[in-house]
C-alpha cells in the first residue's frame, strides 16, 4: 500500500524529517508515537500534500505511484485521507455540500457516475447515524461553531463517506473527552477492512486502547527510532519517551 | 472647463426644452439652479473628500449624448431574465418610461405608481413637494447634473396603512452606445405603509453613462425594503444615489449588489429620526479593471435610532473597490445603537480596496462599533478542501462564493435571490475561474 524510504523533508531549510522508513500493507494499522516536535505532524502533512514542506530526499510509493508527485486533491481521489488535528471551519459552505462535492470528485476520478441528491442523502444519513451525529450538522457550515469532539466526528464522517484506502489520523484523540473518543474510535473501527490501512499519529497511548494497532513506531528527532507491536505503546505509557531519546543520543 | 463639460452646457438650452415639467415654475427654478452649479463645478473631483478614491477624469474628457426614446429595440432576453415575474414593474429604456413594457395591473387604486414625466403632468404639486427634499443640488456634481438633466424616472406614492404584498421593480435598461441616461425617482411611503422596492440596472455591451437619483421618504412606522442590483455593461459609467428620509420609527433595509460597470459609484444616505432603524447591506464584486465605489452615510439625528451596516467586497484581477461608511450621531441622538462592518477579499496581487469608516459622534450615551478587514483566501482552508478531493480552482471558487453568498442569503425575495445567485455563479463557476 505505502512504502516510505529514507524520506527527508524540511521547513524553511530546517530539516524536520531525517530519513523515515515505513512499510504499510493493506489492512494494517500503524501507530506513530513520539514526543512533541518529533516530526509526527510533518509526516502526515507531507503524505497528504500540504504546501510549505520541502521534500529533500527519499521516496514515497503509494499503490505503485510516486505519491509526492501528485497534487493534494489527486492523492485524496486516489484514496489518501488525512483526518486533521485541527479541522478547518469553512463559513458559508455547508457540510452536506462539501461531502457531496468531495464524494463526486472522488467517484469521477475513479470512473464512477456522480451520485444524485437523493442517493447521496440516503448514504449520508446512514453514516451520520452510525457516528451518533445529529442530522442538523449536515446543513451547518463546515465545522463552524462545532465543538472539538464534533469536529473530529465530522472528520470521521467525511472518511466514512469517501471510503479511502489509506487513512492518516493526525492526533485525532487530542481535545476529545472519553465519550467522544469512544465514538470516534468506534467509527474508525467500523471502517477497518482488509484493504484499508491506517496510520495513526498520536502523542498518547489512550487512543490505542480503543483502536488496536498492529504496529507501533516511535518517532523522535525526525527518525523512527523503535518499532514494535502494541506492547511498545504500553511501555511508552509507563516509561515515557525519555529512555528512547537518550538511547538515540548515545547511539 | 473640460471639453465634456463645455459640450454638456452648450447643448443644455436645446435639451432643457425637451425635458418634462418645463411649464412648472418650481421645477424650472430647481433645474436652473442645478445647471448653474454643474456649469460652475462639473462632476466631482478627487479633491473632494467623498471622492478622493474615485477619479472621474474619463468623464471630464468624454461627453455622452442624452439618449432619446425609442431608438433601439429592447432585447427580449433582458426582460425575460431581469424582470421579476411576481412583481409590479416599471421599465425605463434609455432613461424614458415605457408603459408598454411595464406591468402595473392589479395595483390598489390608492397607490400612485407611474413614470416621473407623467407624474409631473398629473400630480405636479405633490411631486414638487418632495423633489430635491432628500438631497440638495449642491451635495455634489452628479446631483446637480441629475436635477438639471433628468428625462424621466419613477413616482411611487403609497398612502398610509397600505402594505403592498408584491414588490415594485424599477428596471433601467440602456441600449445606446455613447448614450446618457438621467433619471429621477421618488418613493413616498405614508405612515405604517410597507413597500418592497427593487432597482435593477442593465445595459447593452457598449459604453454609456447612467445617472440615477432616487429620493425616498419613509413615513412614521413605515417599512421600506429596498434592493439595488447594478449589473451595468462592463464598459459603462454608473452613478446611482439613494437618499432616504426616515420618520420616527420608520424602518429601512437596503441591499446593494454592485457587479457591473467599468466605473460605478453608489451613494446610500439615510437620515434617521427618533427610534428609526436602518440596515444597509452591500456586496461589490470587481473583475478586470472595474472600479466600484460604495459610499454610505447614516445620520442619526434623534435618540434611540438603530443602524446596522454590512458591506462585503470581492476584488479580482486589477479591480479596485472603495467603501466609505460614514455614521454621524448628532448631539441629541442619545441611545443610538450603530454597528458597521466592511470585509474585503482580494483575489489577486493587483486588486485593490480602499475602506474608510468615518464615525462622527457628538452624543455621549451611544453604542457605535465598526470593523474593517482586507484579506485573501485562507490557504489552510484551500488545502482542507483539496485534501477532500476538490481541485484548487474549485476550492478557491467555493470559498469565494461562500464569502459573497452571505450577502445574497439575506434576500427575502426568492425570485431575486435566484437571479442574484445566477449572477454570482457566473463570476464564480465551479470550474474555470482563475484570478
Amino acid at each position: 500500500m505505502l512504502s516510505i524510504k529514507d524520506l527527508t523533508a524540511s521547513i524553511n531549510d530546517k530539516p524536520i524529517l531525517k530519513g523515515i522508513n515505513l512499510e504499510v500493507k493493506a489492512g494494517e494499522i500503524h501507530a506513530i508515537m513520539g514526543p512533541n516536535g518529533s516530526g509526527k505532524s510533518t509526516l502526515s502533512h507531507v503524505l497528504s500534500g500540504k504546501s510549505g514542506y520541502e521534500v529533500t530526499g527519499g521516496s514515497t510509493t503509494y499503490q505503485g505511484k510516486d505519491l509526492l508527485l501528485l497534487p493534494p486533491e489527486i492523492r485524496a481521489r486516489e484514496g489518501v485521507f488525512l483526518a486533521f488535528q485541527y479541522p478547518l471551519e469553512i463559513p458559508g459552505v455547508s457540510n452536506v455540500y462539501l461531502l457531496k462535492a468531495a464524494l463526486n470528485a472522488v467517484r469521477k476520478h475513479n470512473g464512477l457516475d456522480e451520485v444524485d441528491a437523493m442517493d447521496f442523502l440516503t448514504l449520508v444519513k446512514s453514516k451520520i447515524k452510525a457516528l451518533d451525529m445529529d442530522e442538523k450538522f449536515l446543513y451547518r457550515a463546515v465545522n463552524e461553531g462545532f465543538s472539538g469532539g464534533e469536529k473530529k466526528r465530522n472528520e470521521i464522517l467525511q472518511m466514512a463517506i469517501l471510503e479511502p484506502k489509506l487513512c492518516i489520523l493526525d492526533e485525532t484523540d487530542s481535545g476529545l473527552d472519553i465519550d467522544a473518543l469512544k465514538i470516534v474510535a468506534d467509527g474508525v473501527n467500523s471502517l477497518r477492512s482488509p484493504d484499508r490501512s491506517f496510520i495513526m499519529v498520536t502523542h498518547y497511548q489512550r487512543l490505542l486502547d480503543y483502536i488496536k494497532p498492529d504496529f507501533v513506531h516511535v518517532l523522535a528527532h525526525g527518525q523512527i527510532i523503535k518499532s514494535g507491536g502494541p506492547e511498545l505503546a504500553l511501555e511508552l505509557e509507563e516509561k515515557g519517551y525519555g529512555w528512547l531519546e537518550d538511547g538515540q543520543v548515545a547511539a | 472647463m473640460s471639453a465634456a463639460l463645455t459640450a454638456y452646457t452648450a447643448s443644455y438650452p436645446t435639451v432643457a426644452a425637451t425635458l418634462p415639467g418645463v411649464a412648472l415654475e418650481g421645477l424650472k427654478k430647481l433645474r436652473t439652479d442645478a445647471f448653474a452649479q454643474f456649469s460652475a463645478n462639473g462632476f466631482p473631483l478627487p479633491s473632494e473628500e467623498d471622492w478622493r478614491y474615485t477619479n472621474l477624469s474619463a468623464l471630464q474628457k468624454k461627453a455622452f449624448n442624452p439618449a432619446l426614446s425609442g431608438i433601439n429595440p429592447v432585447d427580449a432576453e433582458w426582460l425575460e431574465s431581469y424582470q421579476l415575474a411576481d412583481a409590479w414593474s416599471l421599465v425605463l429604456v434609455d432613461g424614458h418610461f415605457r408603459a408598454d413594457l411595464s406591468v402595473l395591473a392589479g395595483l390598489p387604486d390608492t397607490v400612485q405608481i407611474m413614470g416621473m414625466a407623467d407624474a409631473l403632468m398629473h400630480h405636479p404639486e405633490l411631486v414638487m413637494a418632495y423633489l430635491g427634499k432628500a438631497v440638495a443640488n449642491h451635495k455634489h456634481g452628479f446631483i446637480a447634473f441629475n436635477t438639471a438633466w433628468f428625462t424621466d424616472g419613477v413616482w411611487v406614492n403609497v398612502p398610509a396603512q397600505q402594505v403592498l404584498e408584491k414588490p415594485i421593480q424599477c428596471l433601467h435598461i440602456v441600449t445606446q452606445e455613447g448614450g446618457l441616461t438621467t433619471t429621477r425617482t421618488l418613493l413616498v411611503l405614508g405612515e405604517n405603509a410597507g413597500v418592497q422596492w427593487l432597482e435593477t440596472f442593465v445595459g447593452a455591451d457598449v459604453g454609456y453613462l447612467s445617472v440615477a437619483v432616487t429620493e425616498a421618504f419613509i413615513g412614521q412606522n413605515a417599512q421600506l425594503t429596498a434592493y439595488k442590483m447594478q449589473c451595468e455593461s462592463a464598459k459603462a459609467y454608473h452613478f446611482g444615489g439613494l437618499y432616504i428620509q426616515q420618520a420616527p420609527q420608520a424602518r429601512c433595509t437596503h441591499h446593494n449588489f454592485a457587479f457591473g460597470g467599468l466605473l460605478a459609484r453608489s451613494d446610500i444616505d439615510t437620515d434617521l429620526q427618533q427610534a428609526a432603524q436602518c440596515e444597509l447591506n452591500g456586496l461589490y464584486l470587481g473583475v478586470k479593471r472595474q472600479h466600484i465605489d460604495n459610499h454610505t452615510c447614516i445620520n442619526h439625528n434623534q435618540p434611540d435610532g438603530i443602524s446596522r451596516e454590512t458591506y462585503k467586497g470581492v476584488l479580482a484581477d486589477r479591480a479596485r473597490g472603495v467603501f466609505q461608511g460614514r455614521v454621524v450621531v448628532a448631539e441629541q441622538a442619545q441611545k443610538t445603537d450603530s454597528n458597521m462592518s466592511n470585509r474585503n477579499l482580494l483575489l489577486s496581487a493587483d486588486a485593490e480596496v480602499d475602506t474608510k469608516p468615518q464615525l462622527e459622534i457628538y452624543a455621549d450615551d451611544v453604542k457605535c462599533g465598526h470593523g474593517m478587514t482586507v484579506g485573501q483566501l485562507d490557504e489552510k482552508s484551500v488545502f482542507y478542501l483539496q485534501s477532500r478531493g476538490i481541485d484548487e480552482v474549485t476550492a478557491r471558487n467555493m470559498l469565494t462564493f461562500a464569502f459573497a453568498n452571505e450577502m445574497a442569503d439575506k434576500i427575502t425575495l426568492p425570485a431575486l435571490k435566484a437571479l442574484l445567485l445566477g449572477q454570482l455563479l457566473v463570476l464564480f463557476p465551479q470550474h474555470g475561474y482563475v484570478d
